[in-house]
């Protein structure tokens, strides 16, 4: 196969439409609007449904639909955008279909910027909207694993009838990479036993909704959304790693915090410092016990972060105090140099490290007394 | 009484579950869901439909129905139908919606999914109050009506006017059948079956955008009887709310049924 340059917002368009995409409807914003654009071309095209709805509001509940009929659908959006789904997510989560969503990520909180962020760590991850319930979250780090991730978020989203997001910033969303595109899979409409599309003499009628009127049947409902998660947690965690064999210490950090950190992991290992790097690739589920396993044999952790440390406290979880945790994060849509992750790593491996302090608060004394 | 096929008043619609009612007594809900359910069965096309309940007392619609059903977040039930019926293109999809539904928290979506043409139906249910929530004001609620929010009567210098939704949609290029009726008499309740039918000839024939407003009883939150609240439909609500067809495409003139 013969590798193409591709920009990433339009590289994940294509790999979605190449895993079967059968609908997507979406709404401008920056940084992700380039999807929106190919998809208005592409699907056409193809004989497949677009449409720019009036709001992310609109565009999540036509998602909504679309899922409920039992097709590949999927939408995307940036951060303010990402927040007006949020009550359609958690429908969807509610009502247990399948939904693919790409979050392209930008500096907040509010308008904020344009700028590449990891700033909804939380909000994906840790739910967003309300209710009791825990999407599958997927980082990548580069354009080829955004796109090869795309067709495995179609799949775990149907496998596991959950929310599947990806959350990658704009670097990724509009950095030109050359990439192998996988091949084109032909749209297999499956025949779900949930799906509402008519019963067509064939079988009794489908309802599909999110209320559970009766608090013990909600009990039954968040049960065994848990239960989901935790069969997620037991099949599906995905990882990165670099160096992390005989590392003394290691970094952790999720897309392009993780990718700019492995360039320092490198540059230090050059300086002949035993430094290795996990990158987690599915941040829900965590990979809790990986974390857990490098905790018996490593001195120190460093998390890089291009937030203020929100996936810094599920590394937190993992540890439990067993190990040191520093933190390094680049807030606001500014994106860390590998020679600052690189100052991090030589600080981290040359300090004496504490298992008491809080490693937010280090960092945020450390940023301002630079300011 | 035995029942027999000669003193047979009321037969459950072929459309409809065996389901009791949960609407209040005297509730025009009722009313429309029949109407609804015997056009599906006369259409022929119950397999193939698939409904969009709305939040409202109407949240429960997929109760009745013997089709599909989804229950869509408030007010955006027309972007759940547009999902589908954009997927589906050969199902009949409807929404069912009550007035703080479609013309305060959904506006966006009902206005959008009209001017796209989204060849969806809408039974569209102006009962003037929120009434699942206890009665407060609705966008519709008529200047100076009491309700719960506006226990002094709706005071339009401070709570503005109601919203004649059916007249605003009937602007937009992309409604081909846009209508409003009532159901407080019998004769009044044949004519809204009759737009019904219309309304779901429309998207069979995908002409277009379809409404059916109808005027509804609350008297639970109206704290009327149901005589009287039929009353209020006819002498309060119809002079502000006109009886008509606001928006009928040519195409939609052409529709024998
Ligand atoms: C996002 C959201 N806001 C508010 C509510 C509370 N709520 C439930 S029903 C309703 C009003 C429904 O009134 P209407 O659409 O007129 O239907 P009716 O009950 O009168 O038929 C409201 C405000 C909700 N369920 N969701
Ligand atoms: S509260 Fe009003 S609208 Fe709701 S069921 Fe009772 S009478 Fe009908
Ligand atoms: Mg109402």
């Amino acid at each position: 196969m013969t590798r193409e340059m591709w920009e990433g917002n339009q590289a994940i368009a294509e790999a979605a439409v190449r895993a079967g995409l059968e609908a997507y409807f979406g709404y401008p914003i920056t940084p992700q609007t380039e999807v929106l654009e190919y998809l208005s071309r592409r699907m056409p095209e193809l004989g497949r449904t677009f449409v720019q709805a009036e709001s992310e509001l609109g565009a999540i509940n036509m998602v909504y639909g679309a899922a409920c009929a039992g097709v590949r659908v999927m939408s995307t959006s940036s951060s303010p955008g990402v927040s007006l789904m949020m009550e359609g997510l958690s429908y969807i989560a509610g009502t247990e279909i399948p939904a693919v969503l790409v979050n392209v990520m930008r500096g907040g909180p509010g308008l904020g910027n344009i700028a590449p962020s990891q700033s909804d760590y939380n909000q994906a991850v840790h739910g967003g909207g309300h209710g009791d319930y825990y999407p599958i979250v997927l980082a990548p780090a580069s354009v080829q694993e955004a796109v090869d991730l795309m067709a495995l978020s179609f799949d775990l989203a149907e496998k596991y009838r959950s929310i599947c997001m990806m959350i990658m910033d704009g670097s990724i969303g509009q950095m030109m990479e050359p990439i192998n595109m996988p091949e084109m899979r032909p749209v297999q409409r499956k025949d779900w036993d949930w799906a509402t599309n008519g019963r067509m003499g064939k079988r009794e009628r489908h309802v599909l909704t999110s209320i559970y009127l009766d608090p013990y049947e909600e009990e039954k409902t968040n049960l065994r959304l848990l239960e989901r998660l935790q069969q997620v947690q037991a099949n599906e965690v995905r990882y990165k790693e670099y160096f992390l064999d005989d590392a003394e210490f290691v970094v952790i950090g999720f897309g392009t915090a993780g990718r700019v950190s492995l360039s320092a992991v490198r540059a230090a290992r050059e300086q002949g410092i035993k430094v290795g790097l996990l990158r987690p690739v599915t941040v829900s589920p965590f990979p809790h016990k990986v974390v857990d396993e490098l905790v018996k044999r490593i001195q120190g952790f460093l998390v890089v972060e291009m937030n203020t440390g929100q996936m810094l406290e599920d590394v937190r979880l993992s540890v439990k105090g067993r190990a040191p945790v520093e933190f390094y994060g680049r807030p606001g849509g500014v994106v860390p140099f590998p020679d600052e992750v690189l100052a991090e790593i030589k600080r981290v491996a040359s300090s004496r490290l504490s298992l008491e302090a809080n490693p937010r608060d280090a960092w945020f004394e450390r940023m301002m007394a630079m300011k | 009484m035995v029942t027999t096929a000669n003193n047979l008043v009321y037969e459950r619609p072929e459309g409809f579950t065996d389901t009791p009612t949960h609407y209040c007594p005297g509730c025009t809900h009722g009313v429309a869901h029949r109407l609804v359910a015997e056009v599906l069965e006369e259409m022929g096309v119950l397999e193939k439909t698939i409904g969009v309940a709305p939040v409202g007392c109407a949240v429960f619609a997929y109760n009745y129905f013997d089709t599909d059903f989804v229950e869509a977040p408030h007010g955006r039930a027309p972007a759940m139908a547009t999902g589908i019926k954009r997927v589906l293109p050969d199902r009949v999809v409807f929404t069912y919606q009550g007035d703080g539904d479609l013309a305060s928290i959904g506006m966006g979506e009902i206005t959008h999914a009209a001017a796209r043409g989204e060849n969806i139906t809408v039974i569209f249910i102006n009962n003037a109050n929120y009434g699942m929530t206890g009665g407060q004001m609705a966008p519709t609620t008529l200047p100076g009506m009491k309700t719960t929010s506006s226990p002094n009567g709706r005071d339009v210098e401070t709570q503005g006017y109601p919203i004649r939704m059916s007249e605003m949609l009937a602007t937009l290029d992309g409604a081909g059948y846009v209508v409003r009726r009532s159901l407080h008499d019998p004769k009044n309740i044949r004519l809204a079956k009759k737009a019904i039918r219309l309304a779901f000839e429309t998207q069979l024939r995908g002409l277009g955008f379809s409404l059916v407003e109808l005027l509804s009883t609350c008297p639970t939150n109206w704290g009327m009887t149901p005589v009287e609240s039929l009353k209020f439909v006819e002498d309060k609500m119809v002079s502000y709310f006109p009886l008509g067809d606001y928006k009928i495409s040519q195409g939609v003139a052409q529709l024998k049924v």
